[in-house]
């Protein structure tokens, strides 16, 4: 266990998340969305947030996404604190610094799985030569080497996530959020997505923070913080800190 | 360059809907273009009618006389008016006239008439009296003859070279007879015209009536009719309390009232066509902006900045609106040179009104390119216009209430 806690401290920190709370509704029925809640996330995690429908985890990763902004507290990523930006500094950041996966309907439909790839490196400005290269390795990590030019909708529902991975990590960020990815998928699909998830973990080093509620998926994750009424209420990776 | 090919992909996601939006402004354009060019057209008949029609474009008389038309109510024709007239920039030509009325009469027949005095040549200058001749031959300045109206001849039996006799009442109540050869037979469109008039030089007029010097009338040509009321009004006002100007507008009420109600209805039937336009585009805008929501919040999402967005929608909307506009023009091309060709005729009030005046109820559509290029500028205009309704929408787009299902 003390190799973990060496480890961990000579890694470097992705997202540090301070007294975060997101609350709905405050002037009828207030609504703690997320209460506060303390995160540090490390580079090369590969972490699971789980919980009840409802429990916060969507709201929780959209705060951390810069999607939303929380009504108290402060979020650093790589050092930056992201409360602090507008919401069009916001979205150049998202862009730079975090991939998403979202549960369903992440591709333009108008376009191939190899043009939806492509499509957040033309918003980063990256030239043909950059894109092919990047294409050419994704499409290989996930497996979809056939499936370049089929469209969405020719596509099964796990072959689109993986497409919507291969997306995410094509504009090379610091970290991806998947909220729940395979809540729409069969089990052998999901477990499929989840290989190629952490075989890229392992591999590449990409740190990933997802939500899920399903045991199989949640068996797979390396920390998985547990959250209840907007509450993290266990974290497996502060248990091992305690118990070292 | 790739938000433009997302811009195409994006519009045949929906083909049907694509396909109804372009086939609205498709026909709008058309129907836009092809009325604006009869309203072209019609005004342009319009003024070829009036510039060889009797009335010419404007008038001078002394003030009253247009109220109580009788030679008490002339003016001196002295070189200094025409000159004043003549000093506003628009204005090409004045010819005077003495108009009276008279008794003619041939043989055992007598018919009321117009006894019209006018300069020859200026007259045909300004009015094309010298086209409407059908028979015998034109006015000179000397002549002690006369010519006559068609109809009028007619009805007095009169052939060239025949006398006729003139009775009326001179400048100032003294008694005004003549006889006079009939050199030449004119012919008017207008009935009422081609019944009543008779035309001699002036200076044969004036001796008649015994009104030396004298005019009732100056009749005016103008360069741009479009200009035509301002230089009404500052003639007006530089010969003073006087004398009165009047347009043909105000010569003719009939007319003016029929053009009048005709463009008008045109122009309904314009805005009309705009507004279906405006629906056309606004509701698949509508439908998209709902349609898209999902995506759209997904893209800001990820990255997409709103300003590229609001660019991709502009895109999407100003394809559409080229689509239809260009097929639009391009259909209406030989729409517009057939009716041209083979002109419109229109019955009703508007025939009798232009009849009465010998005008043709005829409405040649104007061909002039202008009128495609600006129906199909406005068609764009309204499309970039309503573009700004994505615009604010994704403005105001929020990427978490966007996504929620
Ligand atoms: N826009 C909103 N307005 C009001 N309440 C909301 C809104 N979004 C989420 N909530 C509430 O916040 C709580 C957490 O929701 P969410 O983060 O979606 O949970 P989870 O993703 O774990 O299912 C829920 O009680 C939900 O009803
Ligand atoms: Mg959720």
């Amino acid at each position: 266990m003390a190799d973990i806690e060496k480890e961990a401290a000579n890694k470097e920190t992705v997202i540090d998340a301070h007294n975060i709370s997101k609350v709905y509704n405050p002037d009828t029925i207030p609504v703690y969305a997320v209460n506060n809640v303390h995160l540090h996330l490390l580079k090369g995690e590969f972490t699971a947030l789980v919980g009840p429908s409802g429990s916060g985890k969507t709201t929780l990763l959209n705060l951390i996404g810069g999607l939303d902004k929380p009504d108290s507290g402060n979020i650093y990523i790589n050092g930056v604190d992201i409360t602090q930006l507008s919401s069009g500094e916001l979205i150049d950041f998202r862009l730079k610094n975090i991939g998403f996966v979202f549960q369903s309907f992440n591709l333009i439909p108008v376009l191939t799985a190899k043009e939806n790839v492509e499509f957040i490196m033309l918003l980063q400005g990256a030239n043909q030569s950059q894109r092919d290269i990047r294409i050419k390795q994704l499409f290989s990590q996930i497996q979809l080497e056939d499936k370049l030019d089929a469209r969405p909708a020719q596509l099964s529902g796990g072959q689109q996530q993986r497409v919507a991975v291969a997306r995410a990590l094509a504009s090379m960020p610091r970290f991806v959020l998947a909220d729940e990815p395979t809540a729409n998928l069969d089990s052998q699909s999901a477990s499929n997505l989840l290989d190629i998830m952490a075989k890229l973990n392992e591999e590449e080093g990409i740190t990933f923070l997802f939500s899920t509620h399903d045991q199989r998926v949640i068996d797979r994750a390396r920390r998985v913080i547990r959250l209840v009424d907007g509450k993290i209420v266990s974290d497996s990776a502060a248990v091992a800190t305690e118990h070292a | 360059m790739w938000l433009v090919k997302l811009s195409w992909k994006n519009i045949w996601r929906n083909k049907n809907r694509s396909m109804i939006t372009i086939a609205a402004i498709f026909f709008a354009v058309i129907l836009s273009v092809v009325t604006s060019s009869l309203q072209d057209g019609i005004f342009n008949n319009l003024v070829r009618n009036i510039v060889s029609f009797y009335t010419g474009y404007a008038q001078v008389h002394k003030k009253g006389y247009w109220d109580e038309q009788v030679l008490d109510n002339s003016f001196r024709a002295s070189p200094q008016v025409a000159r004043t007239i003549l000093k506003n920039s628009n204005i090409t030509a004045v010819t005077p006239r003495l108009e009276s009325f008279a008794l003619i009469s041939s043989g055992d027949v007598t018919k009321g008439g117009l006894v019209v005095g006018i300069d020859p040549e200026k007259e045909n200058d300004i009015t094309l009296l010298k086209r409407k001749l059908v028979q015998g031959r034109y006015l000179s300045d000397k002549d002690r003859s006369v010519l006559i109206a068609q109809g009028l001849a007619d009805r007095l039996k009169l052939m060239i070279n025949d006398t006729v006799v003139l009775i009326g009442q001179g400048y100032h109540g003294a008694m005004a007879a003549g006889k006079y050869p009939v050199s030449g037979i004119v012919k008017f469109g207008s009935p009422d015209l081609n019944e009543r008039v008779l035309f001699m030089p002036i200076s044969t007029a004036t001796d008649l009536y015994g009104a030396d010097g004298m005019a009732t009338t100056y009749i005016l040509s103008v360069r741009d009719i479009a200009k035509l009321q301002s230089t009404a009004s500052s003639v007006r006002s530089s010969l003073g309390a006087d004398y009165e100007t009047m347009t043909w507008e105000q010569i003719m009420p009939e007319v003016e009232q029929h053009i009048k109600a005709d463009t008008n209805s045109m122009k309904y039937i314009q805005g009309i066509l705009y507004l279906l336009i405006c629906f056309g585009i606004f509701g698949t805008l509508l439908m998209v902006m709902v349609e898209r929501k999902y995506e759209m919040g997904m893209l800001i999402a990820i990255g997409m900045k709103k300003g590229r967005l609001v660019v991709l929608l502009m895109f999407e909307s100003m394809f559409t609106v080229l689509i239809g506009c260009i097929l639009g023009i391009l259909v209406s091309i030989p729409i517009v040179y057939y009716l041209n060709k083979y002109p419109l005729r229109i019955g009703g009030e508007t025939a009798k009104a232009y009849e009465k005046f010998g005008f043709e109820a005829v409405f040649p559509t104007s061909t002039d390119p202008s009128n495609f290029i600006t129906q199909g500028l406005i068609v764009m205009g309204v499309g970039l216009i309503l573009s700004l309704y994505p615009i604010y929408k994704i403005i105001r787009l929020d990427p978490v209430t966007a996504m929620k299902h």
